[in-house]
Parts: structure tokens; C-alpha cells; sequence
């Protein structure tokens, strides 16, 4: 049960990534250029998926174990660390380099999309030698 | 700065948005956990016992959503902005960075947001503003 959920849940948030455009690394990069012709639609999914997973999360609060079973694993720390600042800024130049992060990749590599192939390779390699 | 009316796809965007929120929701109401693709993926390549099943699950659900979403639209065109080497020095650095820092556009943008945490804040802000400079720089003073 664990798996099928996890297989819809994989399958709606694709979704939600080709329909919403954010497998288009020219629509990423779009965002990212306030200073020419900007694009705001990453931050309409961004504050759509926000205000639904919300909710979810306030119902979240204070229960021990999800609906089927397993014990509810939501990050404790509360540390704001040089990891979590230079790992961030990391990423954010990868992401505005390329326009792909890890959701929008995969799907994109699954569409046919070479160059998604060869970024997610590469980040992949990247997670593993971390 | 100017609006890119012609490039803004207000309700699409939105809708799309919706489905992702769906998503995580789904993923924490049943399965008890955060829906953040890089640690998804992260932990797929060092699985702890019985982790294995559902993590394959999810990315098989998301790679079979282009072939769910062209049966009833034809899936939209893809523009790359960066070459081969880019892409592989990219890739680097997402890979590499969401580990670090724990987290990604999903993971700390959407669901972390969402539930208030300021690691969340902290992480969305720096890769926002290092993917704004890199794009201001690539785009507007790299070719001057």
C-alpha cells in the first residue's frame, strides 16, 4: 500500500509539473531573470502547491502515524547551518544554470528530453559522491 | 524589469501548482512523509531496510507522467537554455547542493513552506537568490 500511494503521488506531481510548465527550463530561468522579461508563473505553482499542502500539514500536526500505518516523519531540526546555507546556494546556481531541478528533470528525461538525461546523470553522481 | 505577458501562463501554472500541493498532501496524509524529490532520490541511492519499494514507486509514478499527460493533451515543448558541459556542471551542483542543504524546490520550497519551518525559509531564500544571480549573470553581463 506504501508503494501504490507512493506511485500515484510520483504520477500527480508529475503532472502537476508538465501542466504547470516546469519542466520547461526556459519558463525556470524565465523566473529567475526579475531583471529582463519576467516570467512569474514559478510563483503561482509555487503558492498554489503551498497553500494545498498547507492544509495538509495542519492536519499533520501533533498525530504520530500517517493513515496507513507508518509513524509520521517530518524534519525536527530547527538548526540554520553553513550546510543548509552553502548546500542551498549550491543548488540554486545549478538550478539557474540549467533551469531543471530534480522533479522537473526526471519528468522532462522521461518526455525525451536528452538534455534532461545528461543533467540528471550528472546529478545523480552528484548525490552519490556526497 | 518588465512583465513577460506572452510567456506567463497564469492559470496553468496555477492548476498545475494545485495538482503538486495534491501531491504532497496525499504523500503525507497516507505515507507519513514529506514530499521532497531530492531526498527522494538521495535516498534510493543508500536505502535504508525496507525503503527501497516505495521510493522506486514514486519515481516510477513520475516518470510515467508524460505518457499519463499526453493522453488527453499534447505534452508542451521543452526549451533547453544550456549546453552539454553546463548541464553537467549543473547537475553537479544540484546534486551535490541538495544534499548539503537537505532539501530542494520541492522539499523545502513547497512543503517546507508550508509547514512554517525556517530551515525552509533560510534554504528557499539562498537558492533563489544564487539561481537570481547566476541567471543575471549568464544573461545580462556574460555576453557584454
Amino acid at each position: 500500500m506504501q508503494s501504490l500511494s507512493a506511485w500515484l503521488v510520483g504520477l500527480i506531481f508529475g503532472v502537476g509539473l508538465i501542466l504547470s510548465g516546469m519542466t520547461n527550463p526556459t519558463k525556470v530561468v524565465g523566473f529567475l531573470d526579475f531583471t529582463g522579461a519576467w516570467d512569474p508563473s514559478l510563483g503561482l505553482v509555487m503558492g498554489g502547491a503551498m497553500t494545498v499542502a498547507a492544509i495538509a500539514f495542519r492536519w499533520a500536526r501533533g498525530r504520530t502515524r500517517a493513515v496507513l500505518g507508518a509513524p509520521m516523519q517530518i524534519p525536527q531540526s530547527r538548526v540554520l547551518d553553513k550546510r543548509l546555507v552553502f548546500g542551498s546556494l549550491a543548488f540554486g546556481a545549478g538550478w539557474g544554470l540549467a533551469g531543471f531541478c530534480p522533479g522537473p528533470a526526471l519528468v522532462a528525461m522521461a518526455t525525451g528530453s536528452v538534455a534532461a538525461v545528461v543533467f540528471v546523470t550528472s546529478m545523480l553522481i552528484g548525490m552519490a559522491v556526497f | 524589469m518588465t512583465l513577460d505577458w506572452t510567456a506567463f501562463t497564469p492559470w496553468s501554472s496555477l492548476a498545475g501548482g494545485l495538482l503538486i500541493g495534491l501531491a504532497a498532501a496525499l504523500f503525507l496524509v497516507l505515507n507519513g512523509r514529506i514530499a521532497g524529490i531530492s531526498g527522494v532520490l538521495g535516498g534510493l541511492l543508500r536505502p535504508a531496510p525496507g525503503d527501497l519499494a516505495w521510493r522506486i514507486a514514486f519515481v516510477a509514478g513520475m516518470l510515467m507522467a508524460p505518457l499519463a499527460y499526453a493522453l488527453w493533451s499534447p505534452l508542451p515543448l521543452t526549451q533547453n537554455v544550456a549546453g552539454y558541459p553546463m548541464l553537467i556542471a549543473a547537475g553537479l551542483l544540484v546534486g551535490i547542493g541538495t544534499r548539503y542543504g537537505s532539501g530542494c524546490t520541492s522539499g523545502h520550497g513547497v512543503c517546507g513552506l508550508a509547514r512554517g519551518s525556517r530551515r525552509s525559509l533560510l534554504a528557499t531564500a539562498c537558492f533563489m537568490a544564487s539561481g537570481f544571480v547566476v541567471v543575471l549573470l549568464a544573461r545580462h553581463l556574460g555576453s557584454g
